[in-house]
């Protein structure tokens, strides 16, 4: 161990819901994104997902809302350090959309990727089984633009750069590859509790 | 399936370098060698660290703190020093209200306290001195910004680099010494006399955006949220390409 001599922090924050190496961001909700904020209207949006799946599908904003909501309340984990507990979501679950396109069984990733070009990858197992959503609200508000409404991806078991704002697609792909951070040197998955920050951790 | 996957619409902000993970992974012992006061709120702490890998302005890095009690916590911090070969790099901390890890740099840190960094870390901000160069932060927004500057300098290099740095007061101004030609300040509380005091505006982008360097200008922004939307707007609305603009935002 290699101790800061003076330094003593705040072990109050180290609590049993944070994972390693993060803190507690309090109300505070960052904006991180690297790309200048779009203005889509929820008329303009829509979400799509092909590749390998037996029946690619889209879907615009109101055939979106028709579909069976649910609701994400917990913990969202940032890859700069900040957490933040007790957030409330609500949206469609991933599982709706995937039973509906029907992924091949040599399916095990997916690109998501945004109406600005930035993308995300992650393995098909992260976004099946009522842990992902595509999220419209959030606190029962509509989601705001700079956190990536209209809609976007929300995984909140992942570090939050996986939760792609602006959501516009999956590709469902027999590989993964990687995305805009994990070009840059971020992790692949990006699972929190095992602080999978950069590719090598 | 094999192809490659094209994002359908125009890559937002391609990277500007391969990065080399496994550099990135492993932490390293920094000792504070020098800190020197920018401004009220705001100081630079030279730290030397003899493995360091290198780094490209605009690249950032981790920085840890381990408690006797084994509580660690870690911040990303950009870092301020151009690339050279001394073994030495610098960040420039804001004295964060409540801050456990710039606090401890801005009331405990003296000399010959030994940290842990890792990185250089991340290809997107970077800047490989290739490029002409519209570089617009505010407050410790600048930071990342000023690696490009004195990269820019120590190279002598020819291609234009310009910086429109934003911050409440002249006393408030990082770096202030040493800004050349090439720095545009914007204050947005007080400004020495005969210079207006105000928010960024479009008349400060003009002169840059209405006649760029023949390649266009590649953009980047740091700074706040809220800074980076205001700044990031003006520049669209200035004509820079959406795919040119590179936001670093605080959080």
């Amino acid at each position: 161990m290699n101790v800061t001599r003076g330094f003593t922090g705040r072990p109050s924050m180290d609590g049993p819901g944070l994972p390693p190496g993060q803190y507690d961001a309090g109300d505070a909700w960052p904006v991180l994104s690297a790309e200048v904020t779009p203005g889509i209207a929820p008329a303009d949006w829509t979400f799509r997902v092909d590749g390998l799946v037996a029946e690619p599908g889209t879907w615009d904003w109101e055939q979106v809302g028709r579909l069976p909501q649910s609701e994400y309340a917990g913990d969202i984990h940032c890859v700069t350090g900040w957490s933040r507990f007790g957030t409330r979501f609500s949206g469609v679950s991933l599982d709706v959309f995937l039973d509906a396109v029907r992924p091949d069984a040599a399916a095990t990733h997916a690109v998501a990727y945004a109406h600005t070009g930035y993308t995300a990858n992650l393995p098909l197992a992260d976004l099946t089984g009522g842990r992902a959503w595509i999220a419209l609200a959030h606190d029962g508000e509509p989601l705001p633009a700079e956190h990536g409404g209209p809609a976007r991806l929300l995984v909140p078991h992942l570090y939050f750069w996986k939760s792609a704002k602006w959501i516009a697609g999956l590709r469902i792909l027999d590989h993964d590859e990687p995305g805009f951070w994990e070009q840059n040197g971020y992790h692949a998955r990006g699972n929190p509790w095992q602080e999978q920050r950069y590719s090598g951790d | 399936m094999t192809e490659t996957f094209v994002p359908p619409t125009r890559f937002a902000v391609p990277g500007r370098i391969a990065v080399a993970g496994q550099a990135a992974a492993a932490w390293q012992t920094a000792t504070v060698a020098e800190i020197r006061r920018e401004t009220p709120r705001a100081a630079t702490f030279r730290l030397a660290v003899p493995a360091w890998a290198g780094h490209l302005p605009g690249q950032h890095l981790q920085l840890r703190l381990t408690a006797a009690d084994g509580y660690t916590a870690q911040r990303h911090y950009s870092i301020a020093s151009a690339p050279d070969a001394s073994g030495h790099i610098e960040v420039t901390l804001d004295h964060v209200e409540g801050g456990e890890v710039s606090g401890w740099f801005h009331t405990a840190a003296r000399p010959g306290d030994r940290v842990e960094v890792r990185g250089p870390v991340s290809g997107f901000f970077a800047w490989p001195g290739d490029r002409p160069a519209l570089l617009i932060g505010a407050g410790s927004g600048v930071v990342p910004l000023m690696s490009m500057v004195r990269h820019h300098r120590r190279r002598r290099l020819t291609v234009p680099l310009r910086l429109l740095v934003s911050a409440r007061s002249p006393r408030e101004l990082i770096y202030a010494q040493e800004f050349g030609a090439e720095t545009t300040p914007v204050f947005t509380r007080s400004a020495p006399p005969g210079t207006p005091v105000g928010r960024l505006a479009a008349a400060h982008l003009a002169p840059l955006t209405a006649e760029p360097p023949a390649d266009g200008w590649e953009a980047y922004v740091c700074g706040s949220n809220a800074f980076a939307e205001h700044a990031s707007r003006l520049l669209v609305a200035a004509g820079q390409p959406v795919d040119r603009i590179r936001i670093e935002r605080f959080g």
